[in-house]
């Protein structure tokens, strides 16, 4: 046996439990495998390192990654993590369990997850919210096949242009191949276009429709006359929205949605290139039988003791297997704690000071490009954090390139000549006004 | 473990803060009132020092790899190495955007696992987009439509599905708009050859199988399934749910697997987090690369985070350690079911791989007069032995079924314990059923009434104060 700190067996070990299982070598435990079939060569691996060489491999090549202030959204937010959630999520009892498929002895991560259902209900003003889903994108798409499965005889669901272009690709790939039609609402001065909601449902064959709470473009969207629209045709609303905004941003429930999905990630979630995030998703109480996911509820114990309990368990998909109509199983339970920690410390007022910082910070740095004369805004409906302008005499690449050489990342092409800029509480005067700054040097 | 029964909402009092902001006071966004939210946000508001307390209580209620042994069937919960955490927390890889580009650190990371996951797996190249098992089985999935549809074969829309599957293989089917088709298991647990036969077609997409499967044991006809989906234009797609006992041994891409997926969480020791995050990278042959990469299912790189713990598990491993790793597992495994097979029922006597099944107690006491302990019932009693419970009532081939899988980091010490409080468990039942009927008797709650649960759903903390 060579030595490896995660195999436990001494070479008595080894020979005492082959004794016991009847055979000689550990070759004998593959008697069944077509010989063929055993892999006999050498792993074109790297020889096993140390600890010590696996940390200073990996710090080398974190070092070769360039460090950049990010100035960018594009549905990943830089928002500032509180020192108490990793230590709290690194706990071991949290972080090295299971599913919690014996409550008996899962009773935290029942509790936590009981908490973060209520926080995503509050934020959203929904009903009832699941345990959570992969990411913003795969819940958008879960939703809309939660459409098309809830109304019957209706397999058509309208989406916004102005989605995240990750949320609409997404949404895409899962629709094409469970056969789902999607078609686009066209967007009009920035926005999600009700005449073209109007003229899109009109057809008579949709199940849903999926619009943004705040769109690609930063701009905060205004749904009015949205739900009589859809709900005269009996479909489902759908609202895809940043949860962190809802602080003070109306909410999907208060627009009369119907399901409200998004990304967790702005809830002090690190940008961590794109993932470990965690989706959300919230539905009024009529929809909660086609809810994917896994739900906790709460009940007694037979001593009556108040507990929790992963529960409605017929919607899912080990039990109904083929007539399924979610797949989804584990999905992202430690980030979800990640996001109970973050909106428990943060409160509600904080969530709002958190929006006003950012909101001061964006319209600080929108007011000092367009007072260059180089941009055009997107439109003048109001945005919050992230808002989206053109840029004259310069490709959007080309600006974003020169800003990246200069440190920071910002300026995300956005289509049309448009590029995205964000910022959050995060980012100091300095920070704005180094970026201002290099603007006016690239742009001159 | 102690009871411990708040919920963070009831700590809350109004006025007390848990955050600090740089900067001075800014006034609320200026915005058009129907923008602005109308409802008061009901969130705690608790002080720094209530939220450590809160969740490091609700932390003692629960069970994790760190407290104890876990032999859950089929979900491969072996140690989670601490420097896996470390590398994953590095500010330099945890404060990168997803949408840079440019970032050679980060491509290293991808190519690096990349090219391990294709020499361990014998698949050429993967996509690491999937965030979990069952993702991966949708993208494999897709994967294998999109093969059918580019070259224009529309007619294949069925998929086959052993009765031994797990629960995702038909349900991720189905999301993919392929209609399921089972295939039985014959007497030996394994995947009956001659009612496969008939069902191949020009209608076949392909076959959906995971080996060892969910019994624990070998798909020893894996050579001939292989030509005879082949043979009828479809493709093999390998559920990697149950990849440790192979990990170093055999490759699933020499089996015939055309496209695959892995559970960085389970064969690459990634933590679980209670359900979540994990990753489930989907590898396939190299005529399927460029359809793996074009089939978009997250929103940017997939779980960059659990990737980097996966490469540096892979580091710490090497090509020496990895040879041992299936088999330890494998070892370990066999040892239980050889040492616990004259008071648990063995359906099956053979060589297992990871895990195997019992198919309950062989004297469940019902000879006592009293109703005879049930599969649930010893579960529920390990719980009191500090063991958390093996996976029950999987596979559905077994009424009673008790699924044990150890991993390769148990010693012999742990698998030992675990065998004497399983026939400690057994002699209780066998004299007096009751003892486990009432089990766990030493857990922070007893079982809890998931009837009213589900009957009278209570989903969210609701408070009449909130409400006024």
């Amino acid at each position: 046996m060579p030595k490896f700190p995660y195999f436990p067996h001494t070479d008595e070990d080894i020979k005492q439990m082959l004794e016991k299982a009847g055979m000689s070598s550990l070759e004998d435990l593959y008697s069944d495998v077509p010989s063929d079939f055993i892999y006999r060569g050498e792993y074109d691996l790297p020889e096993a390192k140390s600890e010590q060489e696996v940390r200073d491999f990996f710090a080398g090549l974190a070092g070769k990654n360039p460090k950049l202030k990010v100035f960018a959204g594009c549905g990943a937010y830089d928002h500032y993590t509180p020192s108490v959630i990793p230590y709290i999520t690194s706990r071991s009892e949290f972080l090295t369990a299971y599913t919690p498929y014996q409550p008996e002895i899962s009773q935290g991560t029942l509790r936590y997850i009981f908490e973060y259902q209520s926080m995503i209900c509050a934020l959203t003003g929904m009903d009832v919210s699941n345990a959570s889903m992969y990411d913003g994108p795969t819940a958008a798409a879960e939703a809309v096949r939660m459409a098309v499965t809830s109304v019957r005889k209706k397999n058509a669901v309208l989406i916004s242009e102005t989605l995240l272009p990750q949320v609409r690709k997404v949404v895409e790939t899962y629709a094409k191949y469970y056969g789902t039609q999607i078609r686009y609402i066209k967007e009009e001065d920035g926005q999600t276009s009700l005449a073209s909601l109007k003229e899109g449902i009109a057809a008579g064959d949709v199940a849903g429709i999926l619009v943004p709470s705040v769109n690609m473009y930063g701009i905060i969207e205004d749904h009015t006359g949205f739900a009589d629209t859809v709900h005269e045709q009996k479909a489902l609303y759908m609202v895809y929205c940043d949860p962190s905004v809802l602080a003070v941003v109306r909410t999907p429930g208060e627009w009369g949605a119907d399901v409200a999905v998004g990304d967790g990630q702005p809830l002090g979630i690190p940008l961590c290139y794109g993932g470990p995030y965690v989706g959300f998703m919230a539905c009024r109480m009529e929809h909660v039988r086609k809810l994917p996911g896994r739900i906790v509820g709460e009940t007694r114990d037979s001593e009556g003791k108040r507990c929790f309990v992963l529960t409605l368990q017929a919607r899912e998909q080990h039990i109904r297997r083929e007539k399924a109509t979610s797949n989804i199983c584990s999905n992202e339970s430690l980030m979800a704690l990640w996001v109970t920690v973050y909106a428990s410390l943060m409160g509600p007022e904080g969530l709002k000071e958190v929006n006003a910082k950012s909101y001061a910070n964006a319209h600080k740095l929108y007011y000092a490009l367009m007072k260059t004369g180089r941009f055009e805004s997107k439109s003048a409906l109001p945005f919050l954090k992230e808002f989206a302008l053109k840029p004259k005499g310069i490709t959007p690449e080309a600006l974003h390139k020169a800003l990246e050489d200069r440190g920071f990342f910002a300026a995300i092409p956005a289509g049309d000549g448009f590029v995205t800029f964000c910022a959050t509480e995060k980012r100091s005067d300095e920070d704005i006004e180094s970026l201002i700054n290099a603007v006016e040097e690239v742009m001159k | 473990m102690k009871y411990y029964d708040k919920l963070i909402f009831e700590l809350s009092k109004k006025g007390r803060t848990g955050y600090t902001l740089p900067g001075g006071n800014v006034d609320a966004p200026a915005l058009p009132a129907t923008l602005c939210r109308q409802s008061d946000l009901h969130l705690p508001e608790v002080s720094e020092v209530d939220v450590v307390r809160h969740y490091t209580n609700l932390s003692q209620m629960n069970f994790g790899v760190d407290t104890g042994f876990y032999p859950l069937g089929s979900c491969t919960m072996k140690y989670n190495p601490k420097i896996n955490e470390e590398i994953a927390a590095m500010p330099e890889f945890a404060g990168l955007h997803p949408l840079q580009k440019n970032l050679p650190g980060v491509k290293a990371v991808y190519e690096g696992m990349d090219r391990s996951l294709a020499a361990i797996t014998g698949m050429a190249h993967f996509t690491f987009k999937p965030c979990a098992g069952a993702h991966g089985e949708l993208t494999g999935l897709m994967i294998m439509r999109e093969y059918h549809l580019r070259r224009g074969d529309l007619a294949r829309t069925k998929i086959i599905v052993p009765d031994s599957a797990h629960g995702t293989n038909p349900a991720s089917a189905a999301v993919c708009g392929l209609e399921v088709v089972e295939v039985k298991s014959n007497a030996d647990g394994l995947v009956d050859v001659e009612s496969l036969k008939p069902l191949l077609g020009p209608d076949i997409a392909g076959i959906m199988m995971t080996n060892p499967n969910t019994l624990g044991l070998f798909e020893s006809e894996i050579k001939e399934i292989a030509s005879l989906i082949h043979g009828c234009g479809g493709l093999l797609y390998y559920d990697g749910a149950n990849m440790n006992p192979l990990l170093g041994v055999v490759r699933p891409g020499d089996m015939g697997f055309d496209i695959m997926h892995l559970n960085l969480h389970k064969t690459f020791s990634t933590p679980h987090g209670g359900g979540g995050p994990g990753s489930g990278p989907v590898g396939v042959k190299k005529e399927l690369a460029e359809i793996a990469d074009s089939v978009c299912v997250s929103g940017f790189n997939g779980n960059f985070g659990v990737i980097l713990r996966a490469y540096a598990y892979i580091l710490m491993l090497g090509k020496e350690n990895v040879k041992l790793a299936g088999p330890l597992a494998t070892l370990g495994a066999n040892y239980i079911k050889e040492s616990l097979k004259d008071a648990f029922k063995l359906p099956i006597q053979r060589v297992c791989k990871h895990e195997f099944v019992f198919d309950g107690l062989v004297d469940d006491g019902s000879s006592t007069g009293k109703p005879g302990a049930t599969t649930l019932d010893v579960a529920k009693r390990l719980l009191d032995f500090g063991f958390h419970a093996p996976t029950i009532y999987f596979p559905l081939l077994f009424h009673q079924a008790l699924m044990i899988e150890p991993t390769e980091t148990e010693s012999k010490e742990t698998l030992d314990a675990f065998i004497d409080i399983m026939h400690k468990i057994a002699k209780e039942a066998a004299a007096d059923p009751d003892i486990l009927h009432g089990a766990p008797h030493n857990a922070p709650i007893g079982r809890p009434d998931e009837t009213t649960a589900a009957r009278n759903p209570i989903l969210k903390f609701f408070d009449e104060q909130c409400a006024s």
